[in-house]
């Protein structure tokens, strides 16, 4: 039974990818994106990691693509028309790089799925309660990169200032704007 | 019959819901008329009490129309979008202390075999409890945006954009208020949290600046007054649901309501106690602590219609100003503060409430500091300019 809901989920992820894709309003391909995140939040929730599933539902279909959603309507774009370039060689390299990716990631799953080491992390889970025990994970075993990766996204967000900010004219002659007087 | 214990209780939540919003709605009109000195809907019924059923009435029978130029399909899922997480948010209130096994609902459901230490009343004790809210609620935005932009006009879009702006900028400082509460609690069990507070250690005492914060942005993130911008009637005509009718505007309606309700839930859950009262619960049976809670949340619905008549609508620029320049700071600094006296509690075994004190005055003192120096500072700006 719970075989089948969870396989109903992973299509639904799937069907959701797919859409993203094909439909060409962009509304619609934002909503796509919501329901791939929702049936990955569900898959999540089967096996058993609750706080993975909230923080995708939270973070990936509450923050990111309401923020999504928003350029496009702000932009207000419309449906595109379809594309009408010849994609050969693009095509080509796209299909080379998708299946490098999908060799990459059979490679994980391959050395990382191995039942003595699930059966390892099931136990740690068990003791006390999957948020307590990711928290610990996190914030004690992994510090260090956990900070790094945020930094990098940092980073990026300091990028995006800069490049909006200075774009077009030299950052010597940044005079403060007054907003209200 | 813990599957028959579970249904009830969502059948339940769904209800208490659907049965709020009608009362709240008079509740609304009759308070109001109270504010403005006048009497309010008293034709129907004894003292106008049977208006919601008159408004539910023509709600009913009015026809549903779509105007040519929307996107149907959206424009028809937009309020269901809504409302459906208005209704899944109530699933991690605790609304009573535990049913007793051996009372009259306790063997109706024969509880001694599954759970004898009483039927506990609330639908999912998840250990994510508090995240799982903010995550539902989050998502109620998608019924404002869409709504706004399948009606194919530009003021029903303008009204989703500000909406889902507002929703955006405030719910990074709910969730920083509520931050505080957790890390007091140690747990995001909404039932621990609740327990934790009985006798008198209400986490408003230790937390009033996360309180206060906690209860301006849910005025936010309900679009209520006066942060409902996204509805503003002088600029916008109707906002977001403007191109509405019939009973696709009253869903609307019953959402807003609903998350008001919730929200409050909330808010009485983490900050005042849920269900207990100083001790009182211990001795009363589990329907009085339904009615505890069920008192203290219509007391901060009472609020939010207050609110609405004392303080005029904010301009849009102010709106973001207090979200991100005043909010944002004092829920990090709150944030801060907290985490500094659990620490020294934990680390020193500080007795933690006067350690929390402190900390929660200075940030006041902060606060209170940094307005007078702005306001000091605005006045020299405009007697050199």
């Amino acid at each position: 039974m719970s075989a089948w809901i969870m396989a109903a989920f992973m299509l639904t992820a799937a069907v959701g990818a797919v859409m993203v894709i094909l439909h060409r309003n962009p509304v619609y391909s934002a909503l796509s994106l919501v329901l791939t995140m929702f049936a990955l939040s569900a898959i999540y929730v089967m096996l058993g990691a609750y706080f993975v599933a909230v923080a995708q539902a939270l973070v990936y279909a509450g923050a990111i693509v309401v923020l999504f959603l928003f350029v496009i309507m702000l932009l207000n774009l419309r449906s595109q028309k379809p594309l009408k370039e010849s994609l050969g060689l693009r095509a080509a390299v796209g299909a080379l790089l998708g299946a490098l990716f999908i060799g990459v990631a059979a490679g994980t799953m391959w050395t990382v799925l191995k039942p003595e080491l699930l059966a390892q992390t099931a136990d740690t889970f068990k003791d006390e309660g999957h948020t307590e025990s990711l928290a610990r994970l996190l914030f004690q075993n992994h510090l260090v990169p956990f900070e790094a990766v945020s930094l990098i996204l940092l980073a990026a967000l300091i990028g995006v200032v800069v490049l909006i900010r200075f774009h077009g004219r030299p950052p010597s002659d940044n005079t403060e704007e007054s907003n209200d007087a | 019959m813990e599957l028959a214990a579970t249904a009830a209780k969502a059948v339940f939540i769904v209800a208490f819901i659907l049965a709020i919003v009608p009362m709240l709605v008079l509740g609304e009109r009759k308070v109001s008329g109270w504010i403005q000195d006048r009497h309010g809907p008293n034709r129907v019924g004894p003292g106008g009490l049977l208006q919601p059923l008159a408004d539910g009435i023509k709600f009913l029978a009015k026809e549903v129309l779509a105007p040519k130029s929307v996107d149907r399909k959206l424009y028809f899922a937009a309020p269901a979008l809504l409302l459906v997480p208005a209704l899944m948010s109530g699933a991690i209130i605790p609304w009573s202390k535990p049913i007793p096994a051996d009372s009259f609902i306790g063997k109706l459901l024969s509880a001694e075999n599954w759970s004898p230490d009483g039927i506990p009343f609330q639908l999912a004790r998840i250990d994510v409890g508090v995240l799982y809210f903010l995550a539902i609620v989050s998502l109620g935005v998608y019924g404002v945006i869409l709504a706004g932009w399948a009606s194919n006009n530009k003021y029903t879009l303008l009204g989703g954009l500000r909406a889902s702006a507002q929703v955006i900028s405030y719910e990074l400082s709910l969730g920083l208020a509520i931050l505080a509460v957790l890390l007091m609690a140690g747990t995001l069990q909404v039932d621990k949290i609740v327990e934790q507070q009985a006798g008198f250690g209400w986490f408003i005492f230790y937390q009033p600046v996360a309180w206060f914060l906690f209860s301006v942005t849910a005025l936010a993130e309900t679009n209520r007054a006066p942060f409902d911008l996204a509805e503003c009637e002088q600029e916008l005509v109707g906002g977001y649901h403007t191109e509405y009718s019939g009973m696709t505007f009253a869903t609307f309606f019953l959402a807003e309501y609903g998350n008001m309700a919730m929200s409050s839930a909330l808010n009485v859950s983490l900050f005042l106690g849920g269900w207990t009262l100083f001790g009182l619960e211990e001795m009363l049976p589990w329907y009085l602590t339904f009615l505890i809670f069920l008192g203290k949340v219509l007391l901060f619905l009472f609020v939010f219609l207050w609110v609405r008549w004392t303080f005029p609508r904010f301009r849009f620029d102010q709106l973001m100003r207090l979200g991100w320049k005043m909010a944002l700071p004092l829920a990090l600094g709150n944030v801060i503060v907290t985490a500094g006296a659990v620490a020294v509690h934990e680390m020193w075994d500080a007795p933690l409430w006067p350690v929390m004190a402190a900390g929660q005055l200075a940030l006041i003192g902060a606060v209170v500091l940094t307005s007078v120096l702005n306001a000091r500072a605005d006045a020299q700006q405009r007697t050199q300019a």
